[in-house]
């Protein structure tokens, strides 16, 4: 493979911390009573992206706390140019404050609250109008630039596994990944879950006992919450679509899912959400659930997403791109819309990894220059945090 | 028809019949199935490279991406695959039968 760090690709300037490879207008509710003027105002402002959840009020604690920790950096994230926050205006996060946090950053930013602009249609009025606001603040800061591909930060995922993952799509974004990490990029990895079965791979993966120890901690702590439920895991983790594909354990599915991760040392590991500062193989502490994993990485700033499945899934993200690799030709057919790389040559035996890898660093290039994925073309946003304690 | 055609549409219908298996690592004691057809009676199986063929044959139907034992597994013994225990036979398994939740369970994650 060609060396990374000869790699550049255009990138949209911030006024602080990283570039974008994207310069998305993004409208964001800052609780669930905002969700539906949210989703107007996007509606009738082409090109803006709306955010929602259910989430932002009657929370406690951590859940309360990374409410207000998700929105905020899902509003300044590298891809997004400009951000209008919608509250209600009794909510544990308010919008104004999060807007003055966001504009600080040198972010243009904007908010509103429904009950201060008087209800539904006033809100969606003012969001219209807001919304061109930002749009022509933002054609101030429009401007691209050539970065190295190694500043960015790559994010990986596997969803909808089945025997295909591990044996081929996975081995071979385990390639990008060693090229990724030795010429000196950030890549991110986390689905603990997904590593329950796989603790002999992460200890010969991990040279700091502080990081093994944590990684490995981490991998424990899923398994007794899982457990304290009392119930077998297995129909969840595996999933039923991932035990019809061949996969009979979460072993089975954690040793497969690993390999995405390449060879190399991993040297991070880092909570849900928390930014991924340092270059080199991180590993960060979020579900096997592939949206709230998404949410976590790209909150940590992970530019875009490599997501292998092997039973596919359409599933994108509100600001990141999500290409879509498979390695199974069934899918690769069926559901060719959703697919950005098909790698089922691998198992027929009419490609090699080493040209998969390639290919796969040539839709790197290639989406960070702004070439939508399928996920974007067909316009998949999805969008959901991670929440572990009751709601009141 | 020639005698010699017969032959070759025969050879033609074993290598057809012929299944696939990959063996992930050295260590495994199952294959994974890639290729199966209605009257597979044997495997190839080799290893991801596709090379170190071997023929084994099937002992009963398998599903496609689904696993088949190499060696015979005692009730209770480590299903192997990628050079790692991914769960354990709850029978004893026949070799070249197929291995998945109905005769192997996970060691995690059980609620107990």
């Amino acid at each position: 493979m060609k060396d990374l760090n000869t790699i550049t690709i255009q990138g949209f300037e911030r006024a602080k911390g990283r570039p974008g490879i994207r310069n998305h207008l993004v409208v964001v509710a800052t609780v669930f009573c905002a969700n539906h003027i949210v989703a107007r105002i996007t509606a009738a402002v082409p090109g803006s992206i709306p955010v929602t959840h259910n989430a932002g009020c009657g929370q406690l604690g951590n859940d309360a706390d990374n409410t207000g920790k998700i929105i905020l950096k899902t509003g300044i994230h590298p891809n997004v140019g400009g951000i209008l926050f919608v509250g209600l205006g009794c909510e544990q996060h308010g919008a104004t404050a999060l807007a003055d946090r966001a504009g600080a950053t040198g972010k243009p930013a904007a908010a509103l609250d429904i009950q201060a602009c008087g209800g539904t249609t006033k809100t969606i009025e003012a969001g219209i109008a807001a919304c061109k606001g930002l749009y022509g603040r933002m054609a101030a800061q429009n401007r691209r630039v050539d970065i190295p591909l190694t500043d960015l930060v790559i994010a990986l995922e596997c969803g909808g596994s089945d025997y295909t993952s591990g044996m081929a799509a996975n081995p071979a974004v385990g390639v990008f990944t060693d090229c990724m990490v030795r010429a000196g990029g950030s890549v991110v990895f986390g689905e603990t879950c997904e590593l329950m079965g796989a603790e002999a791979v992460i200890r010969r993966r991990t040279s700091d006992p502080d990081i093994q120890g944590r990684i490995i901690s981490r991998i424990g702590r899923t398994e007794s919450a899982a457990n304290a439920m009392g119930v077998d895991m297995r129909g969840s983790q595996p999933s039923p679509g991932n035990i019809r594909g061949g996969l009979s354990t979460i072993e089975e599915k954690s040793l497969g899912a690993v390999c995405k991760s390449g060879s190399l040392p991993i040297t991070g590991c880092l909570d849900y959400g928390e930014e991924i500062s340092r270059r080199g193989l991180n590993f960060m502490d979020c579900p096997g659930q592939d949206l709230t994993s998404l949410c976590g990485m790209v909150s940590g700033g992970a530019h875009m997403v490599l997501f292998t499945t092997g039973r596919g899934t359409p599933l994108g993200f509100a600001i990141a791109p999500v290409v879509k690799i498979t390695a199974n030709a069934r899918t690769g057919e069926t559901m060719a819309e959703n697919i950005d790389i098909n790698l089922s040559g691998l198992l027929l035996g009419n490609l090699t990894i080493a040209r998969a890898g390639e290919m796969i660093l040539r839709a790197v290039r290639s989406t960070a220059n702004g070439e939508l994925t399928r996920a974007e073309a067909l316009g998949h946003r999805e969008f959901g945090f991670y929440t572990s304690g009751p709601t009141l | 028809m020639h005698p010699n055609d017969d032959r070759k549409q025969d050879q033609g219908r074993k290598i057809q019949a012929l299944g696939r298996a990959i063996v992930i690592a050295p260590a495994d004691n199952v294959a994974t199935v890639i290729h199966i057809t209605p009257s597979t009676s044997c495997y190839r199986l080799s290893n991801k490279a596709g090379q170190s063929h071997r023929i084994m044959e099937a002992a009963g139907p398998v599903d496609f991406g689904h696993k088949i034992a190499l060696t015979p597994i005692p009730s209770g013994g480590d299903i192997i695959k990628y050079g790692e225990t991914i769960g354990r036979a709850t029978i004893a398994i026949d070799r070249g039968e197929h291995v998945h939740i109905h005769n192997m369970e996970s060691c995690r994650g059980k609620g107990r």
